[in-house]
């Protein structure tokens, strides 16, 4: 019993990072119905920003907070010079740009920061009050940073007159100018979040995974398959989702297939949401009219 | 009701047009006796290296085939078409390294196992639109690997460590080098392929893939069975990418799944994307492009070959969208209406 | 009377589609002004036009003397045009009183936001009872009451109505109508309305134009339009 609640909790854990990461994708794809393939190795990016910073003498949280100030700057000049001017092209050139993001960023990281694994170190002491057998500091700290990051978010969201613009412009770009909403802007800011949200992902996932600029191809895809099954279209489906994601990844690959196919499992996770139920647990049909 | 049906009939008749995919029309057969030439020509001209990488090119060019058909002509964007590359290559290893099967029996063998999974992942796959398709197959490219070294399939696979395979010689005693009749093999396999495929698009089912594409709904309606013909073309499509996997297998004398990782089949995209979406020529630019690119821009940036790459791709996304078949379609109009040629 | 809108030469196409030929508006200060034609005349693409949005127009465009045609849309909405288009453009999945705080961001200062809101629930009652309620699910009556009011919010010198009395029931049509004279008078703001609705339109308006295949073929005072021959046989059915 008590592995299981070791595992269950080593799961919300996971699920946190999942969760935020989703968080990111369903905010992109609601603002522009794209799918930000270039996410995770954005957020490895940030990630390596902030390790330089560290090794270069900066204490972890001015350099966590640098981090993602630069993450949230080099997120929305991405949308400005490369995503915007493809937003009338067809869907395969767009998915094609994604990749070759992805593609960069994943280069750019090896070649600046170098392919050996590198220790991150966590802001939560090992020694700490909060850690246990059942879960480590670490586990607690970054579930803790994860809540806050997504609380924050949707507080921003729901109660400043620009998070109401942003939801604005997401759902319908036309009227959203009527009202004087600079569309682009908010797609900036948009993107902006996401990349710093990432930054955060990051920086809450390397110390537990080591450093490298494959660290965050497995975790895009279990924020995927999080982001599906709480449903594409809603940010708060997109959270749980992760968390489930989490839980699921963690005792299947415990008790059913074995650690090593855990990414099998995420395959499957979507393949299977994507067939049973498409719209996720919160998320609306969508009727496609002739 | 009126503007559906127009919608529809349009869709029909463009996708019935005469083949676009039949080439650059004027010089067509001449075109067509030269590259032949020049194909048969580099058996005798180039040497043991060059022509491992011009058989490397063929095996990428049925690859982009495979995908072209299922994205070009169907609409069906797939991220993750390195998975039946692997499958394929494989297939060909564990026949040959378990089963003692010959070469070229290996290589129809992958197609068939190519085309029963590519129809069962397509199945499925049908309910699923554009980007996510996209994500299912993406997820696909990311897991093959870990797939191929799973530990209760080693003693198939080989593990982490994979297969070495042995390179066929020529049969028959004729006077010519194992690179060289690899290469003219493969090259034989590859005109097969492209006659397959042509006939195929030409067709019925091409239109009826085209229809699919362009309108579904449409297609629908007119009497298109959507689900048939959207997991045949993902069938198809896997079978083609497993021949070339197959090939490479036999080239590379070596399968093992850090080959086959998320970056194949972002390759394939490339090189589909490049060629030109759509086209049957575009293939061999597409192979062409990513076999030796990768290796240029290491040339320019020894640290970051594939930064270099994702840069090309987005620039060419920007300058170029229909790939090298569309700039070359559009360079050909341009001498048509200079020569004041008569229309088509 | 000072000018609220001056419009010379005004052309509009959509991509290689011509729809507007050249057409000149005037609306002065406090008046209200109906735009009139049947499907496909171009009324709704003139008010696209006097947006920048979605058309690519020549001509000049003045907003209380001031030049507005190549401004981005959302600059023309803060300089004082409220838009309630064709369709009403609701933001579906925000509730109504969002819709309302939407609005205020096309207002030069967010003083007063509050205040307006709330003489706008009471020109819309309705609206009021249903601030919490997700706005997709409103009536087409109620959600062209909160189109109304959202432009309104933005504290406008000129409203542009897309056919306000599409698809509703009578009585609320004239509703609706009653209250837009109400908004003219108390809110000194001046309306352009386009209507297929004939003789609603030149009930409420001052002066009208007539509109065909993108070109003014009438204008003058609204009395004078419903009296003439041709306009009632073709668009009052008398």
């Amino acid at each position: 019993m008590d592995a299981f609640l070791h595992q269950l909790l080593a799961g919300l854990a996971s699920g946190g990072i999942y969760a935020s990461v989703a968080l990111a994708l369903v905010m992109i794809y609601q603002a522009t119905h794209h799918i930000n393939f270039a996410q995770g190795e954005m957020a490895m990016f940030s990630t390596f920003i902030a390790w330089s910073l560290i090794q270069a003498g900066l204490p972890y949280w001015a350099a966590f907070f640098a981090t993602v100030v630069l993450s949230f700057v080099l997120a929305a000049v991405v949308e400005f010079t490369v995503i915007r001017p493809m937003h009338d092209k067809p869907a395969l050139s767009v998915v094609v740009v994604f990749i070759g993001l992805l593609v960069i960023f994943h280069s750019l990281a090896g070649w600046l920061f170098g392919y050996t694994i590198k220790q991150f170190p966590s802001p939560f002491p090992q020694d700490a009050w909060y850690g246990s057998s059942m879960m480590s500091a670490h586990e607690v700290g970054a579930i803790f940073v994860t809540l806050l990051v997504v609380a924050a978010l949707f507080s921003f969201f729901r109660f400043t007159p620009l998070g109401l613009a942003m939801r604005a412009a997401a759902q319908n770009a036309a009227s959203s100018r009527l009202v004087g909403i600079n569309v682009g802007r908010m797609l900036m800011l948009g993107w902006g979040l996401a990349g710093a949200i990432g930054a955060v992902a990051g920086m809450m996932v390397a110390p537990v995974v080591f450093l490298d600029p494959h660290m965050m191809t497995g975790v895009l895809l279990y924020a995927f398959a999080g982001a599906l099954i709480g449903g594409i279209d809603s940010p708060l489906g997109a959270v749980l989702g992760g968390f489930l994601v989490g839980v699921l990844e963690n005792l299947i690959g415990t008790y059913v297939v074995g650690t090593e196919l855990k990414l099998s499992v995420a395959l499957v996770l979507i393949v299977g949401v994507l067939i049973v139920r498409p719209a996720g647990l919160l998320g609306r049909t969508v009727v496609t009219r002739v | 009701m009126n503007t559906f049906n127009t919608t529809a009939r349009t869709t029909l008749a463009q996708a019935s047009a005469p083949a676009r995919s039949g080439g650059f029309a004027p010089g067509w057969t001449a075109t067509l006796a030269i590259v032949a030439l020049f194909a048969i020509a580099i058996t005798f001209v180039a040497k043991g290296f060059q022509l491992f990488q011009a058989t490397m090119v063929l095996s990428y060019a049925i690859a982009l085939l495979g995908l072209n058909i299922l994205t070009g002509y169907n609409g069906q964007i797939s991220l993750g078409h390195g998975a039946f590359y692997a499958i394929g290559a494989y297939t060909t290893a564990i026949l040959m390294e378990h089963g003692g099967t010959p070469y070229w029996a290996t290589v129809p063998a992958a197609a068939v196992v190519c085309l029963a999974v590519g129809y069962a992942f397509g199945r499925p796959a049908l309910k699923l639109d554009g980007l996510y398709l996209a994500l299912a197959t993406f997820a696909l490219g990311v897991a093959m690997p870990q797939l191929l070294k799973y530990k209760h399939l080693e003693a198939w696979t080989g593990g982490v460590q994979g297969i070495v395979l042995m390179k066929p010689e020529a049969p028959f005693g004729l006077p010519l080098t194992a690179d060289q009749w690899l290469y003219l093999f493969a090259l034989l396999v590859t005109v097969i392929m492209f006659v397959i495929a042509h006939n195929l698009l030409q067709s019925g089912t091409g239109r009826a893939l085209r229809a699919i594409r362009d309108h579904a709904m449409a297609a629908e309606a007119m009497g298109v069975d959507n689900k048939h013909y959207k997991s045949m073309a993902f069938g198809v499509s896997a079978a083609y990418t497993g021949v070339g996997g197959a090939l490479s297998a036999i080239a590379v004398q070596f399968v093992a799944p850090d080959s086959f990782t998320l970056f194949l089949s972002i390759s394939l995209l490339v090189g589909i994307v490049i060629g030109g979406v759509g086209t049957l020529w575009g293939a061999i630019f597409g192979a062409v492009f990513i076999m030796f690119v990768p290796s240029l821009a290491e040339k320019v940036s020894k640290a970051a070959p594939w930064a270099i790459y994702g840069v090309v791709l987005i620039a060419i996304m920007f300058a170029m969208p229909g790939g090298v078949v569309g700039m070359l379609r559009k360079i050909q109009e341009r001498f048509k209406t200079r020569a004041g040629a008569p229309g088509g | 009377m000072s000018s609220i809108l001056e419009v010379r030469g005004l052309r509009a196409a959509y991509g290689a589609t011509r729809v507007l030929q050249g057409l000149d508006l005037d609306i002065a200060d406090g008046e209200i002004v109906a735009l009139l034609g049947a499907n496909g005349a171009g009324k709704t693409t003139t008010l696209r036009a006097l947006c920048q949005a979605m058309v690519t127009t020549e001509g000049s465009i003045s907003l209380v003397g001031q030049r507005i045609d190549g401004r981005s849309t959302e600059q023309i909405a803060k300089l004082g045009v409220g838009h309630v288009p064709d369709g009403r453009g609701t933001f579906l999945g925000l509730t109504a009183e969002e819709n309302l705080r939407l609005g205020a961001y096309a207002r030069p200062s967010r003083i007063g936001a509050d205040a307006d809101m709330e003489r706008i629930y009471g020109y819309f009652p309705r609206l009021k009872e249903r601030r919490a309620q997700q706005a997709g699910t409103l009536s087409g009556g109620e959600q062209q009451m909160l189109a109304i009011g959202r432009a309104l919010m933005g504290k406008p010198r000129l409203l542009l109505l897309d056919e306000p009395s599409f698809g509703l029931a009578p009585l609320i049509v004239k509703d609706i109508f009653a209250i837009m004279r109400r908004i003219n008078q108390e809110e000194q703001v001046s309306i352009l309305l386009v209507e297929q609705n004939a003789k609603l339109a030149l009930d409420l308006s001052d002066r009208a134009y007539l509109l065909e295949t993108g070109r003014i073929v009438l204008s003058g005072p609204s009395d004078d339009i419903r009296r003439d021959d041709a306009v009632r046989r073709a668009y009052l059915g008398e």
